[in-house]
């Protein structure tokens, strides 16, 4: 749209303009409205499974040999003798202030834990997830565009794979070939040794780090290393964001508008990108953040092979030792992660498909 | 002039199915001047199909054969796909049924016009702009400025139509496919809408096909009616013969219509005789 066509847009619309306004706050009020139920819900759900579970919190801090002395004195220290509402409170009052208390294993507060661990899965899902929709989306494109070609087959058995071969196989592959064998990738690890104390964490995203300090060998190094778990991150990823695509771009290349576009002379490459692809974004964009959400879960089984000390890793030992705060606090992450990707998204449709505006 | 507008022989379309392939259309042959034809059918008669046909714009795996199908002279089936891009548009243009559908929902009406003219003429984007502005005052939309901002979901349906006419005559063809370009829309605004596309078809001095299951319409617009029926061409008349027809399957088409002026017990269900689609096979 031109410059000319905006100002023209505008002035004709302006006594609609402030109704758009009341009416956007609205939607604002609602959806934040919406928010904060599901996260109320989130905290009651993490704070039942927490009394629900089988699990004696003050035996996991002092152990089974305790005396009931010391049993009765840790249970009034951690709250358990008051009622289960004023107990539920001071958990919401708490984690509403991220603080999900010790963490058993590490001796350390869980958020601090959380802290230090969720960087290092975050960089890696972010890699993953740039590598993965950039060669999903076109490689998904190019299959509908050409479907049932031999292109459509290429494709088809490239994300095949991906669903299918086990991680941990495809992991230990590619250790073994690309860096024990041809030398080309990191060792397994977040970052050499010699550089862990070397590199001042701003961001506590390793790459960034190191190109703020104008440290090129450390983030040679880094990126060396955060290549292939982010490269087998990507290839799942990747399979489902080109199947996905592929289905919505059949769907759209089908509707009569693309007919039009045709008879309009429109080339194949302005029908399928420049028509039939916008069509398709909202429903990417969904796709793409659930994916990327799944992904900063934190991979357990990429972060064990490869040695990353992730989310993933932190949650799934965690749970192997009843940690509970630990678990619990990650599980409100997670929640979060998953309502924000889903906020993003949602902002992104609203602003994007003009039907919805 | 020797050559007519458009000249189709034996134009057919099979699709391949289990067995081998089935005829969508099985032969048509017509010529085409600068006049309006109409083509009536019930559904799955082959009209649509070969509107379509005559565009390329079947999808790939469909199977096109005819002994000839020219524009002005130029093969079309012979021609190239970048051949076929100028031709879509430029000198063929297609009016479909549903301006709901057959906008694309994320951009502007006037952007979509623009790209039209674009494609096929070449200059600045102001001049296009000007071209559209005025395209859509000759399709007597009252406001332009204000309606090239808007989204087809903003538009109603007979202002759809009007701004699908003007998107797809704006690079002036010589050749108008209208496909069922009223059914989606109110009875009340057809008139307007088949007047508007009468304007700028006579302005342009472009021959029409009109594409339509409405015998009144078709007979009233048209000069000339095709009865087309299993994909092959029943019979040929002028249209104010269209109720002195004499295909039975004409006559039947016309039976099965509720007549205004005076009440019938039961409407006729056309019967059909395979024979008819017999008689063109050789």
């Amino acid at each position: 749209m031109s410059a000319g066509d905006l100002a023209n847009s505008v002035s004709s619309n302006r006594s609609a303009s402030s109704m758009r306004w009341g009416r956007a706050a609205r939607e604002f009020l609602k959806t934040a409205a919406s928010v904060s139920v599901t996260i109320l819900g989130l905290l009651a759900l993490t704070f039942f499974i927490g009394r629900l579970l089988p699990l004696d919190p003050v035996l996991a801090i002092l152990g089974d040999d305790a005396s009931q002395e010391a049993y009765e004195r840790m249970v009034i220290k951690l709250g358990l003798d008051k009622p289960m509402w004023e107990q539920f409170i001071t958990y919401l009052w708490n984690s509403l202030h991220f603080d999900f208390g010790m963490s058993l294993t590490s001796g350390k507060p869980v958020t601090e834990d959380i802290l230090r661990v969720f960087p290092a899965t975050l960089e890696l899902a972010t890699v993953a997830m740039i590598l993965g929709t950039g060669l999903g989306i076109p490689l998904g494109v190019l299959a509908a565009a050409n479907r049932d070609t031999w292109i459509d087959q290429v494709v088809r058995v490239i994300s095949l794979i991906g669903y299918s071969a086990p991680i941990f196989w495809l992991g230990l592959l590619g250790l073994v070939v690309f860096y024990a064998g041809l030398g080309w990738v990191g060792a397994p690890g977040r970052i050499d040794i010699v550089y862990q104390y070397d590199l001042e964490t701003r961001t506590g995203l390793y790459l960034i780090d190191s190109l703020l300090a104008g440290r090129l060998d450390i983030f040679a190094d880094v990126f060396g290393r955060i290549v292939m778990p982010a490269a087998i991150l990507a290839y799942g990823a990747m399979a489902y964001i080109s199947r996905m695509t592929r289905s919505f771009m059949l769907e759209q290349l089908s509707q009569e508008y693309i007919i039009a576009a045709q008879a309009k002379g429109a080339s194949r490459l302005s029908v399928v990108w420049g028509h039939a692809f916008p069509n398709i974004a909202v429903q990417l964009v969904t796709v793409v953040a659930l994916s990327y959400a799944f992904l900063l879960e934190g991979a357990v089984l990429t972060e064990t092979v490869f040695a990353w000390p992730g989310f993933g890793r932190y949650l799934t030992t965690a749970l192997l030792r009843a940690d509970m705060n630990a678990v619990l606090g990650c599980t409100l992450i997670v929640g979060l992660i998953f309502i924000t990707l889903n906020l993003l998204s949602d902002v992104f449709y609203r602003i994007f498909d003009p039907r919805t505006r | 002039m020797t050559d007519p507008l458009l000249e189709v022989r034996n134009l057919r379309v099979a699709y391949p199915s289990a067995h081998g392939y089935s005829d969508a259309l099985r032969g048509i042959s017509f010529t085409l001047g600068r006049e309006k034809l109409g083509i009536v059918g019930e559904s799955g008669s082959g009209k649509s199909t070969a509107g379509r046909a005559i565009m390329r714009l079947l999808p790939p795996k469909a199977r096109v054969t005819a002994d000839a199908l020219r524009l002005s002279g130029f093969d079309l089936l012979g021609a190239s796909e970048r051949q076929m891009r100028d031709i879509r548009g430029g000198r063929i243009a297609m009016i479909l049924q549903d301006p709901r559908y057959a906008l694309n929902p994320l951009k502007t009406v006037g952007a979509q016009i623009m790209e039209s003219y674009r494609i096929h003429i070449k200059g600045s984007r102001a001049e296009a702009r000007d071209r559209m502005l005025a395209m859509l005052e000759d399709v007597r939309i009252r406001d332009p400025q204000r309606v090239t901002g808007l989204y087809p979901h903003e538009l109603s349906g007979g202002m759809g139509q009007r701004v699908m006419i003007a998107m797809m005559l704006i690079p002036s063809p010589k050749l108008v496919i209208a496909d069922e370009p009223t059914s989606a829309l109110d009875v009340t605004v057809r008139g307007q809408i088949l007047d508007v596309l009468n304007e700028r078809v006579e302005a342009q001095g472009a021959g029409l096909i009109l594409i339509s299951h409405d015998l009144p319409l078709v007979s009233d617009f048209c000069d000339r009616v095709l009865v087309m029926y299993g994909g092959q061409i029943m019979e040929e008349l002028a249209a104010h013969d269209l109720s002195q027809a004499s295909h039975p399957y004409t006559i039947a088409l016309n039976a099965s219509l509720p007549p205004l002026d005076h009440a019938v017990d039961e409407l006729i269900v056309p019967e059909y005789d395979p024979t008819w689609l017999t008689e063109a096979t050789e």
